[in-house]
This record gives C-alpha cells, structure tokens and sequence, in this order.
C-alpha cells in the first residue's frame, strides 16, 4: 500500500498534499508507505507501478469553496484533469493516472482525495481553510488504510 | 461563413502549455486584424524575491521558477554569480554542470516531443488519448523522461529540484562508479532519440516558413548549452553582458511579461531551431547523421519542424552525455572558492526552449541588490504571435475547430514554458 502527497512547496495551496503526507507519515502500519512528491508524471508512474493499493492527494482548483474537499474512486473513474486546472506542473496528476491507465500501469485500489486551494500564488505557507483540510483528508486516509490493512 | 457575422471560438485554456495563459486572434473582413498573447502571472516576483538574498542562494531559488527547467535558472544565475566574482568554473566541474543540463533537456525535450506536441500532428486530443492507440510510443516517451530524472537524481542530488549546484561548483561531487549506471540507460536513450527523429521526420507539417532572426549561444567546438557568445544569422556576436546594448524589452497591454526585440530590427527566435541552424557544425556526428536523414539542413526554418529538431537534440544531449561520463574524472574539489565583491554579472545559458539571461547586482558582502531574468519564452513572445498571424491568414478558409488547432499547435512549436512568464491561457479565434 502506498500514500503520495502530491504538490509545490513553493506555491502556497498546492503543498496541500504534501502537508496531509507529513501529517500521516509515522502513523500507518507496516506495508503502508507515504511518500511526498512533486508530480512529474514518469516519475509518478514508478512510484505507485508496484502497489496494490494507491492513496494520492493533491490540491485542486475546481471552482469550489477554499478547503472543500473530495474524494474520487479512480479505479472506477476517470480523474478529470479540469481539477487540476490552476496546477503549476501543466502535465499533471490527472494525466499520469490516465497514461497510468492507458499502459496498464495503474494499481489495481486507487482513491484520490482533493483538497480546494485558495492561493497558488508563489510563497509558503497554507490558507487556514486548507490547513483544516489537510488534517481532515489525513485522517480520512488513515482510517480507509487502516481498514484495508485489518483485511475487511 | 459571412464574413459579416461575428464570431468567437473560445477554448477553455491551451493544454499542453507549461503553465498557462492566452491568446486572442481576430479576423475582420477575411483578414487577421490582431493577435494578442495574453500572460497573467504576477510578474517578476522572484526578481523581487531575490533582492537583499545572499547571492549563494540564487541558484536554489531561481530553480524553483520553474518546474520544468529549474537547471536553466541555476546555471544563468551561477554563470552571472561567479562572473562577479571573476571566478571561471572549467574542467570537470563544468563537464559535471554540462551533463546535469543534457538531462534537462532530455526530460524536457521528451516531455515536449511526445507527449505535447506529438498528439497535435496525431490528431489527439492529448496524450492520453494518444497512449490508448499508440501505447508503445508513450512507454517510450516515459522512459526517455525517466533517464532524463535519473541524470538529474544522481548529479543534481534530486529529480525535480537539483540542490547540488553551487555558485563555484558543487556541494559534492558525484564517484566515477555513480555516473556509471547511467551509460545503459543513455545508450537505451539515444536509440529511442533516434527513433523518434524517424518517426517525427514523417509527420505532415504545415506548409509555412518564415525569415526569422535566430538567436543563441555560440562556443567555438560545441553544441551550445551551458556557456558562450550571444549570436545571430544577421551578425549579432556579442557577450552575454552586452545584452542590453542590443536586446530591449517592451510592455505590452495586454501581457505582464515583457516582449523583448532586438533593437535595430524587431522581433527573433530562440530555442532548438535557432541552435540548430547556427550549431549544425558542432552536433555530434551521429546526431547530425540522425538530422541529415531526417532531412533536416540548418536552412531549416519551418517552425512546426522544430518537433524534428528537438528529437536530434535528444540523440545529441544522450550522446553528449555519454561522451562527459567516459572522459569523467572525479575532481579534487567540488567547488571554487568564490568571494563575493561588489559589482554587476550576467549569465545566460540554453535552457530547452532557448536563451535564459541573468543580471545580477550584488554588494561587497554579497547581497543582491538587484535582479533581472528574461526568460525564453518572453523573447519568443513576438515572433509566436507573428507566426500566429501567418498561420492565420495561410488558413482563412479553415473551419473554426481546426482552426483553433492548428493555432495550438503553432504555439506549441515554441515549446512555451507560460509559467516562467505567465499564469492562464485561453486562445480566442474571433471572426468580425
């Protein structure tokens, strides 16, 4: 099992994904592996090629309010990459899950959780909404781990 | 169409673009009567950004501009750092800065050939739907990438954001026996590179061409990359520092990146068919034997053909870097000592998409008091919308959809990194 935040330390809400890796770094058991990454896509595809089972987060900027959160089953369909459309790294998330896909090179148990930004801009540091975010998607993550860990 | 119906087509953003950002053409009466590239990014942050910073820390935070040529910035801002404090990094050292850059461009020019702009001439909507028919050519592309990273990994420290380079040199340098791993991958590389010359030097191209001023770097025995004299076709031969005397950048309404010109005479074109038409020389044999079949002569100045182009320099850059790993020595020292005086430096080097140029100011203590970087894209900015025009008028009759296409794709020739410049794109065709 693998977990990988997702996103740009240096453009404010789009480390929102890194930050939920951090939080849930330590906390997994044994065969859960959280990794942080920053989304080029070949590199994206090795990291996950091997897992049976994919947690990924990401900041979005779909419209929604700041914080607003979403959780998308990927193995049953398509990431669209219109989530992403603010993204810094233009061939982004959405395209390495579906090239993933295409060249079956995608886990069989793959979730996305999305976490609303507010600011893209250049700079550190979280929107406080996204900050709450973070620790509700990094909770939500933990509990659906641990309950693909415990076999149910 | 009546030509007196207006009409607007109006795409949501330009994929495919690093970055984002915008373009409007109007057609009035069945002529082109504007073409605008629109950027948005809040400009110039980083110069800002850099000011009051130790002049050390300007090729950590200049990587991070832009994800996809982070080496670019860090090796103009070292060049202009080290010139102040008239320090000239060689031998190994630079060898080790130069095979660092041919994995950027390898991860770049992959990245762009086929997984950009490959699916225009395919007719694909993007890559995605390209890998669905033709999943070999994408495992490839990945592949290519992931060599690319891999050079990145073990010479810069890291696959996105290299933390190994350091005004004077390196933090560490990497062991013969590290490099070594990397020959089989560049060897794997270099026949995908020059598959892919094959394969792109089939496509249908536009018929269009244009007389355009080329700009790029210029070394006596080499393929310009990492360092050398600022030339052109029309006899432009200056040093980097002499860039203002020549080059001037201009604010434009509709953009907050600055359009650059060359002073006497207007607009020009860096980047790979700039290299390639004044660098034909200094290619390695089998890249120029690659180029040759492909057809490919420095006369070349289709820039839809610039797909071509960018493969020979993937065969050259996988070559190129196979040549400074067999001639690698492991240095004494990983960097020179460099002691900070007051005093202005340039550096420009080739990042993938064309000539990135630095300007520094700094103080005795080494702060930088000012900073000025003018990315490639803003100096294609000019020509990408006078090819957009050409394109146009070539293409009247053209139905709006295809229309709309075929101005992407001639953006695309230019490979254009909007992030570096700007932040959103949308393209606007509108018919009056």
């Amino acid at each position: 099992m693998r977990v990988i935040g997702v996103g740009n330390a240096w453009r404010r809400d789009d480390a929102a994904g890194l930050e939920a890796a951090r939080r849930l770094r330590g906390t997994l058991g044994q065969g859960a592996e959280v990794l942080e990454r920053e989304g080029e896509p070949a590199g994206l595809i090795d990291t996950w090629e091997d897992a049976d089972a994919l947690w990924l987060i990401d900041a979005v900027s779909s419209g929604s309010p700041p914080g607003t959160t979403c959780r998308i089953d990927v193995s049953a369909e398509e990431l669209p990459a219109e989530l992403f459309r603010a993204s810094t790294h233009h061939l982004g998330l959405a395209e390495a899950v579906e090239l993933a896909r295409a060249l079956g090179r995608l886990p069989q148990r793959v979730v996305f959780y999305g976490i609303e930004g507010a600011s893209f801009d250049v700079g550190q540091g979280l929107s406080p909404e996204v900050e709450a975010a973070v620790a509700e998607v990094a909770e939500a993550v933990r509990a659906e781990v641990e309950q693909c860990t415990s076999g149910s | 169409m009546s030509p007196a119906r207006r009409r607007t087509i109006n795409t949501d953003y330009l994929a495919r673009v690093e970055g984002e950002g915008g373009m409007t053409v109007k057609i009035q009466e069945g002529r082109v009567a504007d073409v605008k590239l629109r950027i948005y990014e809040p400009p110039r942050f980083f110069e800002a950004f850099l000011r009051g910073r130790a002049f050390t820390e300007a090729p950590d935070i200049t990587a991070r501009i832009c994800g996809i040529c982070p080496v670019a910035y860090q090796m103009s801002s070292v060049r202009a750092m080290e010139r102040i404090c008239g320090v000239e990094v060689g031998g190994q050292l630079r060898a080790l800065r130069r095979l660092l850059y041919c994995g950027e461009w390898i991860e770049s020019h992959a990245l762009h050939v086929f997984m950009l702009h490959a699916p225009d001439f395919l007719g694909y909507e993007s890559a995605v739907h390209m890998a669905r028919d033709h999943p070999e050519l994408v495992a490839k592309a990945l592949e290519l990438k992931k060599t690319g990273n891999e050079v990145m990994t073990v010479v810069g420290g890291r696959e996105v954001h290299p933390v190994n380079v350091r005004v004077g040199g390196w933090y560490r340098a990497p062991r013969k026996r590290e490099l070594a791993p990397l020959v089989e991958k560049l060897e794997r590389a270099r026949e995908i590179a020059l598959e892919a010359v094959a394969v792109t030097a089939g496509l249908d191209f536009p018929d269009f061409d244009h007389d355009y001023e080329l700009v790029c770097l210029s070394e006596p025995d080499e393929y310009p990359i990492d360092r050398g004299r600022i030339v052109s076709n029309r006899g432009l031969d200056i040093d980097v520092s002499e860039y203002d005397e020549h080059f001037v950048e201009e604010h434009v309404a509709w953009s907050n990146a600055l359009h650059s010109r060359v002073r006497e005479r207007g607009s020009y074109l860096c980047g790979p068919l700039a290299r390639f038409a004044l660098g034909y020389d200094r290619l390695s044999p089998l890249a120029r034997e690659a180029a040759d079949g492909a057809g490919l002569s420095p006369d070349e100045r289709n820039p839809f053909r610039s797909i071509v182009v960018r493969s020979v320099e993937l065969v050259y850059a996988a070559d190129e870097a196979l040549r400074l790993i067999a001639e690698y020595e492991e240095p004494e020292a990983p960097a020179v000592d460099c002691e900070p005086r007051a005093g202005v430096g340039h550096g420009c080097t080739e990042a993938p998409r064309g000539i990135l140029w630095h300007r520094y100011e700094i103080d005795d203590e080494g702060t930088i008091v000012d900073a000025r970087i003018i990315p490639p894209t803003s100096q294609n900015q000019r020509t990408i919308e006078e090819d957009l025009r050409g394109v146009v008028e070539r293409s009247l009759d053209v139905p709006d959809e295809e229309l709309t296409l075929l101005c992407e794709q001639a953006i695309r020739n230019y490979d254009p990194c909007i992030s570096c410049a700007t932040h959103f794109l949308t393209l606007e065709v509108e018919r009056c």
